[in-house]
């Protein structure tokens, strides 16, 4: 069946059976990998994008639901080339160790922000509930609040 | 064997382009030339070395060991750079491919003719990790990168130096030691000459190879000790990096499989029907333990796998249950250790720790393609070399035929490490069967969970003796499912100590997961020191100090993280604090945690503070992330997790039932070093050991409650 998608501001046409998950068509049919797979039961984030704006986990969306909304994959999250801010402020903090449900948990947080610009730790808690194996979590806070205080803070690195 | 000598191991060379490499521990150096890597080589792509500098004035680096997110590939360039006085914006890093060149035992053959370097001898000594397992390997694990290459590393960048600065005092017309690099150039002084290492490159590579190049002093690390970026970091904000389950060729078909619940357990039919009719699906593979659907898309080979009702043996375990194996442990480890007479009091007490699943945020991938005599496989493994030979033998082919590209991994901590490697072994069988067509296969959580190589579940029988003056005059363990000599010991001046193993065997497969032995005998022994301070009335903390004469170093990290802690500071009611240390991997660690327990028994844990003595720390952001990670880790383990068994197979199935904590349990991490100047320590596993026995410790200071068996949301905190 053919269904139309917007995925980071491009219309795709893709011919899939309409249940299958919004996660394996943007991986599989249209190349875009950064988006992951973990559980594939909505357990862990690791397939989160945005949808019209908001935090979803794609692994349990079917595609047919989705025909026509804006999508916007870690791919599309930098603009004109350049980071969003959670993106360089998970680099200034080193958040990622492996990486893989980082991309996730980016777009967790920056839907979040949108939202909420300075979240307290319970709304944190409550609304990133994304699984990190390596246990970045330490990090992911500090750096959530580094973008909330606006900006970043200074070089660490220097 | 050939007495090998340190100088027959470093070799230089001319890169194609006027360049210059230079490697220790290759080996493919002929004695008495130093034009010792061929062009030929080099060529092919072949490098046996290590580092190379290319006239456009960069220095890369090429790392032996995969990039699982420690940053162990920044810090051993960072050791290399340090000591070839690089500028550290000018270096960039390469993964060295799997080649035997490249295996890490020839870093441990390169030096066994003089002495083994001493972060080697550590780990064969402390035998987690046998002698065997170094060679034909290229792991990285058991903490070992920063330790065991390091060393190569710092060799290789010193003996670069040295060969620039040959160059440049030839070209600059003065004697070398009137030369100094800095910031990848050479300068003289006296006369304000100055050339780039790019520069000097050509030259260099034909200077003679020292025999024993002069290592920095430590006191004058620029590089080292200061936090640097990592550099697989930036690819990792994007999605633009490819891990192993993102590999795709041109017409590549997908592969979803089952496999036998009950390990051992075999396929005894299948009807392929149900499968075949669904659209896309292009072949049902039958294995001896496992059905795969292979399909032209994921979704559609996982969906028609899910038609199919394949039936299994369970090869005669399917009586066998968590209880059952624990109740074997219980008969096995038989009575108490036998105690001394004349103590005044005898402590008891039995500790049991569960299975535990790796649970990689990426599920285990494999890409094979197999055409005639050849075989191209695409992975994430924590060993190259030895995943190649996993292929092999699944294809019956010889390891040449196979050409194993490995990519990045999504979490490892021991899951994808050698004689773990059942999806390489799955996919290579899968692709043999729809050869020449490239096969994907991926697992889903649920062959994830369900078929690990678990930490060993375990349990330990403790006795300790107290004299009247509540000084400990004797400890004793009998305990099931593994120890080793690091795992067991303890830093207590004890007179009498007893350890003794039980086996129990039962068919459950394992492996080394994260901190090894340590995760367990980390826990017995820290809850059991605990629980002996207490029977003696005294503080935890002190009780352990006083024991630690022979041991500084455990000694010093105990008092820094009390201090840290605020150790004996007031907390409110339903609050408490607990102390553990362990070393692993070559590095102390002692830690605190701050816990509060609600009156209904909610626990939450607030803080770790973790003193961490490893030597000396190479980059000071990503150490702290190591640990960081590793007391995460160690608390999901602590407080939720689990692997039950059931009817002989694994009864949790994915992440609804098989729990991590979240930001929400995540308590806040603080980290400090200490330089003690010792041998360098692993980071990624010395994290684990001391967190579940902090907590548990920490519960007792809060409650009154004793956990001994993990995890901890099994058992009932409330207070009436
Ligand atoms: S893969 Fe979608 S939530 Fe885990
Ligand atoms: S960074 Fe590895 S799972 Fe989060």
């Amino acid at each position: 069946m053919a269904i139309t998608l917007t995925v980071n501001g491009q219309t795709h046409t893709v011919d899939v059976e309409p249940d299958t998950p919004l996660l394996w068509v943007l991986r599989d049919t249209l190349g875009l990998t950064g988006t992951k797979f973990g559980c594939g039961i909505a357990a862990c984030g690791a397939c989160t994008v945005h949808l019209d704006g908001r935090a979803v986990r794609t692994c349990t969306l079917p595609v047919s639901a989705v025909e026509g909304m804006p999508i916007t994959t870690i791919e599309g999250l930098a603009q004109d080339g350049r980071l969003h801010e959670v993106q360089q402020a998970w680099i200034d903090h080193q958040v990622p160790q492996c990486g893989y449900c980082q991309s996730g948990m980016i777009m967790a947080v920056s839907a979040l922000l949108a939202r909420r610009p300075d979240p307290s730790d319970e709304q944190i808690d409550a609304t990133i509930t994304n699984i990190c194996r390596c246990g970045t979590f330490v990090r992911v806070r500090r750096a959530i609040h580094a973008v909330a205080e606006g900006g970043n803070e200074e070089e660490r690195h220097a | 064997m050939r007495k090998w000598t340190r100088r027959a191991f470093i070799g230089a060379g001319s890169l194609v382009g006027g360049g210059f490499v230079l490697g220790v521990a290759g080996v493919a150096f002929a004695p008495g030339r130093h034009g010792v890597v061929s062009t030929d080589a080099i060529d092919k792509g072949e490098l046996t070395s290590w580092i190379t500098v290319t006239p456009d004035n960069f220095v890369t680096i090429l790392v032996p060991h995969c990039e699982m997110g420690q940053g162990s590939q920044t810090g051993l360039a960072m050791m290399a750079a340090e000591e070839m006085e690089a500028e550290w914006e000018r270096v960039r890093i390469e993964e060295a491919p799997a080649l035997d060149a490249y295996a890490n035992a020839y870093m441990l053959r390169a030096f066994t003719g003089e002495s083994m370097p001493a972060p080697l001898g550590r780990a064969i000594d402390y035998g987690a990790y046998r002698l065997a397992r170094w060679f034909g390997t290229q792991a990285t694990g058991g903490s070992l990168a920063v330790r065991g290459t390091g060393y190569g590393m710092r060799i290789a960048g010193a003996a670069a130096r040295e060969m620039l600065l040959a160059a440049a005092a030839e070209r600059f017309g003065v004697p070398p030691a009137e030369c100094a690099a800095a910031r990848s150039h050479v300068a003289h002084a006296p006369t304000t000459q100055r050339a780039s290492f790019g520069e000097l490159a050509r030259v260099a590579a034909a200077k003679p190879v020292p025999s024993n190049p002069a290592l920095k002093d430590p006191e004058t690390y620029t590089i080292r000790r200061t936090a640097k970026p990592r550099f697989d970091i930036p690819p990792k904000v994007d999605g633009g990096v490819g891990y192993g389950i993102d590999f795709t060729l041109p017409g590549m078909l997908h592969a979803a499989v089952d496999i036998a619940p009950v390990q051992g357990g075999r396929l005894v039919s299948v009807d392929p029907a149900p499968a075949k009719a669904m659209p896309g699906v292009q072949e049902v593979v039958e294995l001896e333990e496992a059905v795969a659907v292979v399909a032209d898309s994921f979704w559609r080979a996982r969906k028609a796998l899910a038609a199919l009702e394949p039936a299994y043996d369970d090869a005669g375990h399917g009586d066998v249950s968590s209880a059952s194996i624990f109740a074997a442990f219980d008969e096995a480890l038989g009575a108490a250790p036998e105690m001394p007479a004349e103590a005044a009091r005898v402590v008891t007490a039995d500790y049991r720790v569960p299975f535990l699943a790796h649970a990689t945020m990426e599920p285990m991938a494999c890409t094979v393609r197999v055409e005639g005599e050849r075989a191209e496989v695409w992975a994430g493994t924590q060993d190259p070399l030895n995943a190649r030979s996993a292929a092999a033998s699944a294809l019956d082919f010889d390891t040449d035929q196979i050409h194993l590209t490995n990519l990045m991994l999504g979490g490892g901590y021991g899951r994808r490490l050698p004689f773990c490697f059942d999806y390489v072994d799955l996919a290579a069988r899968i692709a043999q069967a729809m050869s020449p067509a490239p096969v994907k296969l991926v697992w889903s959580r649920e062959n994830d969970i369900q078929h690990d190589y678990y930490r060993p579940a375990a349990m330990c029988r403790y006795a300790g003796a107290l004299d009247a003056d509540g000084r400990p005059l004797a400890v004793g363990a009998h305990y099931a499912g593994g120890g080793d000599r690091e795992s067991l010991f303890m830093p207590y001046a004890i007179p009498d100590q007893r350890f003794d193993a039980r086996n129990a065997p039962h068919h459950v497969r394992e492996g080394a997961w994260r901190s090894v032995l340590n995760s367990q005998h980390g826990f017995f022994k820290e809850s059991f020191i605990d629980e002996l301070a207490h029977a003696a009335g005294r503080d935890p903390y002190a009780f352990r100090r006083d024991l630690m004469d022979e041991h500084p170093r455990f000694r010093a990290a105990l008092d820094r993280v009390a201090e840290m802690a605020g150790w004996g500071g007031p907390l409110p009611a339903g609050e408490g604090r607990g102390i553990a240390i362990a070393e692993s991997f070559g590095s102390i660690v002692a830690q605190v945690a701050h816990v509060a327990v609600s009156p209904a028994g909610r626990l939450r844990v607030r803080n770790v503070h973790a003193a961490v003595d490893c030597g000396d720390v190479v980059n000071t952001d990503s150490a702290a992330a190591q640990i960081e990670g590793g007391v995460v880790f160690g608390l999901s383990a602590a407080l939720v997790g689990a692997i039950t068994i059931g009817e002989g197979r694994v009864v949790e199935s994915n992440f609804g039932d098989h729990r991590m904590i979240r930001m929400a349990d995540a308590p806040n991490v603080e980290v400090e070093f200490i330089r003690s100047g010792e041998r360098l320590g692993g980071l990624g596993e010395p994290g684990v050991p001391p967190v579940a026995p902090a907590v548990t410790n920490a519960i007792f200071a809060a409650t009154g409650i004793r956990v001994r068996d993990l995890p901890i949301e099994n058992q009932d905190l409330s207070r009436a």
